[in-house]
């Protein structure tokens, strides 16, 4: 055992320090912070960066455009990210299909899907939820119906994350529905453009625009789009499930959102004594930080093993629990923190862009930021399913 | 021992009930808070028209002579509307200051405009260096002639853009933090050296940022004792926090109400998700935290007009019990709506989202916490 970082390690850290530092997105950083909607552009800023560079893509083999760093470069790439405050590339390509193309897909889906994805030219997002099939995925009900070459597909996806920036999505569709739910599945990716394909935007509690409904009303679907062998997507499907929860921990980000919390500890007063210095707030900093702490050396450990050649299994699932539970109580001590000035709203009828922000920069967006984490509990396979899944596949209960 | 309610008490809900239900779903509040002003004037005649902003002032000053109770009765059926009008800054807050602070006069003239509906209130008392402690006050009152000159700045005062007058805690006296020499004051708005800078709150109020710069109020504008003020406005926001706490308890019922509805009909593998043992336990969690704070909601309203000490106690120790219930049914019922939860289009975000600015208003768990232990002996 060693958790020393070797004296390469260290030059590599202040490598990517200086890259970060020099090609840093500074206005999205800032947009980011004060909790503003983004654009495509702001999103794929530092993609576009990170792709010139060739360092878009740490986690795919080097034969696809990864950097073939080590475990521990990953991860400091991982953690200098995180504190640089930057947006990684979008996870729906980049983390979630890919992994699918290149263990299922075709060799023309391999060259056409994965460059782009790596020069962030295309934008994916994920067609899984319907309204009638949330933690229940497999009882999804949109149906594709073979016509010579091509699919007819029709239904309803739901909770599509940024779908109103994306070019393509990847979907779970029904081709059988006479079998076990879970043996009727294929998996298609279909372009946006295609006729018959409505984006609506769905708001959110605190007022943002990020998931939508995407209506599917008799979209054709060249048959070479489908990924892998008809009524098995369910496979894939969960294969790509299982990438989506790596990574899920946030370790970075939380370590992030806790220098935030300290900064805002250091500055609110409460009878001429700041926060920092209230021997009960100070404990609940040490109490998150010690849980993080415990989670970091788990990722760490499951991370060991990976490297080790094993993938990702349903351990993942810990990460998911923990690392959300983290982030949002984080997020709740940051609205504690910040006080009264946590109750102003920006955007809403009666707002002049010009005259906000009131109280402190840093109480900007807070609520909202802790209002919009609570579907960090909720998406990509509820905690409760997580727990389900931890029962059966870790403790064969 | 009794907790019942008198015939008068079960009338004035049914009438409450019956004005939620009919005015003010989702959809109706939904527009309100989306219109220019972000208030029904309408519905604030229609509280007048009811006789709920009388309710609790005696008679001989235009009220219905009734108690601390209809507030909490009129306060917990407001909160399962989530009503937005100021109800608790003018009736109760403001009514209060009056009330128990002003003199014959001032009672005789300024109760009865809140009673019939004529003049809005809006309590300016935090300021951005004082947190929660209300005797944390920079904005001062200096005597000149035979009134005062108000300068100072107010943070986030709750229904401001509404309001006709202000109640404004202020030094007359003493270093920024003593408990001598704070003094209230009651301000026109409109009055010359007033400004204002209003926007919504993520709660669906609005709010405002007040600066008073050289204002000039007359001796009649202040409320109480000079300088003594700080043991009135302690009562003032206690009977705040009991309020508040009715209006919690309306909102944690909704919630759990709506929770189990929900979890009834969604179904998923084959069968309503409510029949999953792990949901089950959360949802009587949720049931018994509402309970708990119910309890605790009687407890403060039966313990407003008690000694100091056991009053203050009182109301942290329902302040504190509202912030953690409120934190874990408002948590609970997004987490077991799942995705619905999140949106800006079901009823449950909306209660989600008030229930958390609760535990902000007139200071949180932590600093209640603290006051209960200051005075547990």
């Amino acid at each position: 055992m060693d958790i020393d970082y070797a004296p390469e390690d260290e030059a590599f850290r202040a490598e990517v320090r200086a890259f970060i530092a020099e090609n840093k997105p500074k206005i999205v950083a800032d947009k980011r912070a004060r909790g503003e909607e983004l654009t495509r552009e702001d999103y794929l800023a530092w993609h576009k960066a990170c792709y010139k560079k060739g360092w878009a893509a740490p986690k795919w083999p080097v034969e696809h455009g990864g950097t073939g760093w080590t475990v521990t470069q990953k991860y400091i790439w991982g953690e200098e990210c995180a504190k640089g405050e930057v947006i990684p590339p979008l996870p729906f390509g980049m983390s979630m299909l890919a992994p699918v193309i290149m263990a299922y897909g075709s060799d023309a889906q391999k060259a056409e899907v994965l460059p782009k994805i790596l020069s962030g030219d295309v934008w994916w997002c994920q067609g899984y939820s319907e309204p009638g099939s949330g933690s229940d995925l497999a009882s999804l009900k949109t149906k594709a119906v073979r016509e010579g070459d091509h699919y007819i597909v029709n239904g309803q996806k739901t909770w599509t994350t940024l779908a109103q920036h994306a070019d393509w999505i990847f979907c779970l569709v029904r081709t059988d529905p006479d079998v076990k739910k879970q043996m009727g599945i294929s998996f298609l990716l279909i372009d946006m453009k295609t006729p018959g394909i409505t984006v609506n935007p769905i708001i959110t509690l605190e007022g943002g625009h990020e998931v939508n409904e995407v209506f599917l009303d008799n979209v054709k679907v060249p048959v070479e789009n489908r990924v892998g062998n008809e009524n098995e997507g369910w496979t894939y499907a969960k294969f790509l499930l299982s990438h989506e929860r790596s990574g899920i921990a946030g370790v970075a980000s939380s370590k992030r959102s806790i220098e935030k919390l300290k900064t805002i500890a250091r500055t609110e007063f409460s009878n001429g004594v700041s926060l920092w210095d209230d021997a009960d707030f100070r404990s609940n900093i040490s109490d998150i930080s010690i849980q993080l702490t415990a989670l970091e050396y788990t990722e760490l450990r499951t991370l060991a093993s990976e490297s080790a050649g094993k993938g990702p299994g349903p351990e993942a699932s810990l990460l998911k629990v923990r690392g959300t539970e983290i982030g949002q109580r984080i997020d709740e001590l940051v609205v504690e923190a910040t006080g009264y000035y946590s109750m102003p709203f920006r955007g809403g009828p009666a707002t002049d862009s010009n005259v906000f922000p009131v109280g402190p920069e840093y109480a900007d967006g807070v609520a909202g930021t802790y209002f919009n984490d609570r579907k960090t509990s909720i998406f990509g396979g509820s905690n409760e399913i997580q727990r389900n899944i931890m029962a059966k596949a870790v403790l064969g209960l | 021992m009794d907790f019942s309610f008198t015939e008068e008490q079960t009338l004035l809900r049914n009438s409450v009930q019956r004005f939620i239900q009919d005015k003010y779903d989702i959809e109706a509040r939904r527009k309100i808070i989306n219109s220019e002003e972000g208030m029904s004037r309408d519905n604030w005649n229609a509280f007048a028209e009811l006789g709920l902003l009388m309710a609790p002032f005696p008679e001989e000053y235009g009220g219905l002579g009734g108690d601390n109770i209809d507030m909490m009765v009129i306060m917990e059926e407001f909160g399962k509307g989530l009503v937005v009008e100021p109800y608790l800054q003018t009736v109760v807050l403001a009514g209060s200051f009056i009330l128990h602070g002003g003199s014959e006069d001032q009672k005789q003239t300024l109760i009865p405009e809140i009673a019939g509906g004529e003049k809005i209130y809006a309590v300016a008392f935090a300021e951005p260096q004082g947190r929660y402690n209300l005797a944390d006050l920079t904005t001062k009152a200096e005597k000149s002639g035979d009134g005062y000159t108000i300068n100072g700045y107010k943070a986030v005062v709750l229904g401001g853009p509404w309001a006709d007058k202000l109640i404004v805690t202020a030094r007359t006296s003493g270093g920024e933090r003593d408990e001598d020499g704070v003094s209230v004051f009651i301000v026109d708005k409109s009055a010359d050296g007033v400004s204002t800078r209003d926007y919504p709150t993520v709660d669906g109020l609005r709010a405002s940022e007040i600066t008073f710069e050289n204002v000039s109020v007359g001796a009649d504008a202040l409320l109480g004792k000079e300088g003594k003020g700080l043991g009135l406005v302690e009562k003032v926001f206690d009977i705040g926090i009991a309020a508040l706490c009715a209006e919690g308890c309306g909102a944690l019922r909704v919630l759990t109400d709506s929770t189990v509805e929900y979890c009834k009909t969604r179904e998923q593998f084959g069968q309503p998700i409510g029949k999953f043992q792990v949901l089950q336990h959360r949802m009587v969690d949720m049931f018994m935290e509402t309970e708990q704070m119910i309890s605790m909601t009687y407890m403060v309203n039966l313990k407003l007009d008690e000694s100091d000490v056991e009053r203050k106690k009182a109301a942290s120790a329902a302040k504190v019990q509202l912030g953690k219930s409120g934190k874990f049914v408002g948590q609970s019922a997004i987490q077991l709506h799942g995705g619905m939860g999140m949106t800006d289009e079901l009823h449950v975000g909306h209660f989600f989202k008030r229930v958390t600015m609760m535990d902000t208003l007139f200071g949180n768990v932590d600093h209640h916490l603290k006051r209960y232990t200051s005075l547990d002996a």
